[in-house]
């Protein structure tokens, strides 16, 4: 049976425990929190009747249902909630659009120096925030000219490894940061694993958080239709971006309500990369060859990090690597939470979110940040003007590769 | 003395029902109630604004009444009814020959039943019994008995009447054979006024039989004591019915942001009787979960009774779930030659327009008026633009109102100005008064978070002094353990142990001055 989220509103005690964390209550009036918008408001709704607009201001970060202590799922029951709005009211062309990584990426790829010029002029970023709704300053990522699905066909292997391992790269290594998704494949093969590619597409995360799940569900579906027979062969799968991990691993079952065993398998093979070499480590089977780095980096844990309930496994590998200084973020969010960020009425809300810690990565006065989720990363660095990294650059930095 | 032409006695539906009536007629009314308005069995019932589908197969005539007077409130009372839809199901093990009846007499009573099949009811009702053999769609509704009684109560004094709360009869006025009025005690000061009228309605209820004594009548009203259990959200959003002769535990009901699993029926003859016990809440969740699996695993917020004014002419002993829910009005000049006096009992809360008319129609009879009853067409206050009850209604208003409100009671939603309104608007003495009037307390945490808040504003804006509403505060809590016992599981009890270290731990309620 499904998990019943609805019902779980019913452990509530009223604490208030989530409200004092929730990131965006904190940021803005304009979101009455996360009790109110959840376990209480969900009371008031049926089909048909969805009247409280502002619930989309919940950015989806998750946190509410990681501290309420009596097990309400409240972000899970925001989703659904949000997604009961959008079919009653529809669903802006923006939402639609910046929901659809594969579609951007697809459309984008061919002409990308084009595209990514033009998108950097003052003037594209007005005219997409007049005509689409997208903050001019919100950080956009630029896309690359040739995909991680085309170097990764054509990269040498490294003959006679032992045992292999799945890649799941998802929307943002595949068009946006194929230098990453090629990192993460190098340190994987220096690992002694042989890196396996399928085609792939996206797990449906970003249509979910815009509240649209009926095409989300079909790209879960189509993905998972992908990974599952690897999954039945006893490949375990390694995702390189946190949120789309977490997707596969519970939110696809949990928020979007997919009861199907070829999912609850992919999801339990499935390993967040940091998490896999952390593991690995405790197995005392990573290779530990690190070349010194002699860099401050705060690292800032993305929420749905720790949703994975896993700890800080890229924390633990950073601090493997000798004479680099990480210095640990106890902030619970950047603010740009997927796509939020990046709406034009969400940006300052997303920008004060996350101004505790910009203020702390300035004052470290960091060579770079490292964060695991991309979004994050482009939101971090926009808004510091500090370059960020996934921990996996800098594992590959001290693992001198390529 | 007040002087009147008519004196209600009882503010529950069928009361202010007939007071209402005999406003619009142009009668002088006055009304007394010795509680609250609706704070007997109307109060204290299961919420449904009966198709008739649950009395069509045995009491077809009581099911056409509910039919029609259904139709009625729809239209008089729009802002009192939520248009919910009603489902009859036929669970497993149910006989599937009623289900043939209950067709046949639907058609035959007027009652629009069309069988939907079990995919369609688990398609609009997920959280059904996934084996049901069949399913029928009614015109059921929910009532909001509060909103029902005070806009009746509104009208009366908008038209003239007067509404008197916390007056009760303590014995009535009889000068040659005939009832004249009654001598009303002010609970709160403790005075007693004469009332003097030319006609005297006992609407009283259950406790019908004790005021009709005060004039030397025997009316004996036998009492079924009902309990019923209020879920935390509502599992289902339309009104469930087992599809079956009418029996124990047998609807859930939508009210807003909970639902109501009713009902049992125990014949007994004190009127206060309103014990709850826990081993028949137990089995009402098991029966209950036969429809609604999920019933077993819901959090059950509290438990609560009420009495069943039943009457036969002539009462022979049968169990008072066979007694029939037809209406019965008694003139106790025909029964026992004591004019000026009429007693109306018997019938549901969905029946009261009608209860009232008839009774109406007597007084004027003895009156020597001659003025039609109009309550079937005339809007009640606050229905005027047609809109019917939604569960939404009050999150949308906080939407509209999110940064200008504050809000009291984060449960059902009641904002400051709502509470101050109510308490403006009445004679308080209890918290429960306002909880009738606003739902303030009425949500999971039942009053933990809310009533120490609401104590605070009354005082402050001078509605109850500081001693009174100390006290009010405990015997709010005191009242709102007493449902609390007998469901003392689970999450409900997690909360009650929040709650009362709340209230005792950190507020030491036992001890404040009052
Ligand atoms: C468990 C249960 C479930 C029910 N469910 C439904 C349902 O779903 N739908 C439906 O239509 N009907 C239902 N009913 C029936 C319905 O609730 C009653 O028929 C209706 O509420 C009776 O209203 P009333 O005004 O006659 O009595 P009451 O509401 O009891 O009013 C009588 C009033 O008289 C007052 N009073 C008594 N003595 C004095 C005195 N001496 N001086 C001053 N005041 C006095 C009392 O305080 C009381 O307020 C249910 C009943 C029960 C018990
Ligand atoms: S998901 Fe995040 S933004 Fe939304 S209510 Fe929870 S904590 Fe607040
Ligand atoms: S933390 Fe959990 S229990 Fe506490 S108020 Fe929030 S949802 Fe309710
Ligand atoms: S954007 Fe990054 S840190 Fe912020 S909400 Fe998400 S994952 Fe969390």
């Amino acid at each position: 049976m499904s998990v019943d989220i609805r019902g779980s509103l019913d452990n509530c005690v009223k604490c208030t425990i989530c409200e004092t964390f929730c990131p965006v209550a904190q940021a803005t009036p304009l979101f009455p929190g996360p009790k109110y918008a959840g376990p209480q408001s969900e009371r008031y709704r049926e089909p048909g009747t969805s009247v409280d607009a502002s619930l989309d201001y919940c950015s989806g970060c998750g946190i509410c249902t990681q501290v309420c202590p009596q097990g309400v799922d409240i972000a899970e029951i925001n989703a659904r909630a949000r997604a009961q709005m959008r079919t009653e009211r529809g669903m802006p062309l923006r939402d639609r659009l910046i929901a659809r990584p594969t579609l951007l990426g697809r459309l984008a790829q061919p002409v990308a120096p084009v595209a990514n010029a033009v998108m950097r002029t003052g003037l594209a970023r007005r005219a997409a925030e007049s005509a689409l709704g997208i903050h001019r300053d919100a950080a956009l990522p630029s896309f690359s000219a040739r995909t991680l699905q085309s170097r990764a066909r054509r990269r040498r292997r490294p003959g006679g490894a032992g045992r292999t391992v799945v890649y799941f790269h998802g929307c943002a290594a595949n068009y946006n940061e194929p230098d990453v998704g090629m990192m993460a494949i190098e340190v994987l093969e220096h690992n002694g694993f042989e890196v396996i590619v399928p085609p792939q597409g996206c797990c449906g995360l970003p249509l979910q958080s815009n509240g649209n799940f009926g095409p989300a569900r079909s790209h879960t579906r189509e993905l998972v239709s992908r990974l599952a027979p690897l999954a039945r062969d006893g490949h375990m799968i390694v995702a390189n971006s946190t949120s789309c991990g977490l997707m596969l691993k519970r939110e696809a079952r949990e928020i979007l309500g997919i009861d199907d065993p070829d999912l609850a398998l992919v999801g339990e093979r499935m390993f967040d990369i940091c998490e896999l070499l952390r593991d690995l480590h405790d197995a005392g089977e990573l290779r530990t060859d690190f070349h010194p780095l002699p860099m401050r980096v705060p690292y800032h844990q993305p929420c749905q990090g720790r949703g994975h309930g896993f700890g800080k496994p890229a924390l633990d590998l950073l601090r493997l690597i000798p004479e680099l200084e990480v210095i640990e973020t106890d902030r619970e969010c950047c603010g740009v939470a997927g796509t939020y960020g990046l709406k034009k009425e969400k940006y300052e809300i997303a920008m004060r979110v996350g101004a505790s810690l910009f203020a702390d990565i300035a004052e470290a006065r960091a060579d770079c940040t490292a964060c695991d989720s991309e979004t994050c990363r482009w939101h971090i660095a926009k808004a510091t003007g500090v370059p960020a990294l996934h921990p996996l650059e800098l594992l590959h930095r001290a693992y001198r590769l390529s | 003395m007040i002087e009147t032409q008519v004196l209600v006695v009882g503010g529950g539906a069928t009361g202010v029902g007939v007071a209402r009536d005999a406003a619009l007629r142009g009668l002088r009314v006055v009304l007394v109630e010795r509680h609250d308005l609706a704070e007997g069995t109307t109060g204290r019932f299961h919420g449904l604004l009966h198709s008739g589908g649950r009395y069509v197969v045995k009491d077809p005539r009581s099911a056409r009444e509910c039919m029609d007077e259904n139709r009625i409130l729809r239209r008089i009372a729009a802002h009192c009814i939520e248009d919910t839809g009603g489902l009859f199901v036929c669970t497993p093990g149910d006989d599937e020959e009623y289900a043939d009846g209950f067709v046949a007499a639907c058609a035959e009573a007027g009652i629009e039943a069309e069988e939907i099949g079990a995919a369609e009811a688990l398609r609009r009702e997920p959280r059904l019994h996934p084996g049901l053999a069949r399913a029928f769609s009614v015109p059921d509704a929910a009532v909001d008995t509060w909103r029902l009684v005070g806009a009746c109560a509104d009208d009366v004094e908008r038209r003239g009447g007067t509404v008197l709360r916390r007056h009760e009869v303590v014995s009535l006025i009889v000068e040659a054979d005939a009832v004249r009025g009654a001598l009303v005690r002010d609970a709160r000061s403790g005075d007693e006024v004469e009332v003097r009228a030319e006609m005297t309605v006992s609407a009283t209820g259950a406790w019908a039989g004790q005021l009709a004594a005060m004039a030397g009548c025997d009316v004996h009203v036998r009492g079924g004591r009902g309990i019923m259990v209020a879920l935390n959200h509502r599992l289902t959003h339309a009104v469930v019915n087992r599809c079956r002769m009418p029996s124990d535990s047998d609807i859930l009901v939508p009210a807003h942001t909970v639902c109501v699993l009713g009902t049992t029926d125990v014949s007994t003859d004190d009127p206060d009787d309103t014990a709850v016990p826990a081993d028949e809440v137990r089995q009402m969740l098991a029966d209950g979960s036969e429809m609604v699996p999920h019933i077993r695993a819901a959090r059950v917020l509290r438990a609560w009774a009420g009495i069943r004014p039943l009457y036969s002419e002539g009462d022979t002993g049968a169990a008072t779930r066979d007694l029939t829910r037809d209406l019965t009005l008694l003139d106790h000049r025909e029964r026992e030659g004591v004019g000026g006096f009429l007693t109306i009992t018997g019938g549901k809360l969905t029946t009261f327009r009608l209860m009232a008319e008839v009774t109406v129609d007597a007084v004027c009879e003895h009156l020597g008026v001659d003025a039609p009853c109009t309550t079937a067409d005339e809007l009640l206050p606050g229905s005027g633009d047609g809109h019917l009850l939604t569960v939404g209604e009050r999150l949308a208003e906080r939407e509209r109102n999110l940064h200008d409100e504050q809000i009291v009671c984060e449960c059902e939603l009641v904002t400051r100005g709502m509470l101050l309104d109510a308490a403006a608007t009445r004679p308080v003495v209890s918290l429960d008064d306002l909880r009738r009037a606003t739902r303030l307390g009425m949500g999971p945490c039942q009053g933990g978070f809310c009533i120490p808040r609401a104590a605070g504003l009354l005082a402050a804006a001078g509605a109850m002094d500081a001693p009174a509403v100390n006290a009010a505060v405990r015997a709010f809590v005191e009242e709102r353990w007493k449902g609390g016992w007998p469901i003392l599981e689970g999450r409900q009890a997690r909360q009650m142990r929040l709650d009362d270290w709340m209230f005792h731990g950190a507020l030491d309620i036992d001890h404040l001055p009052g």
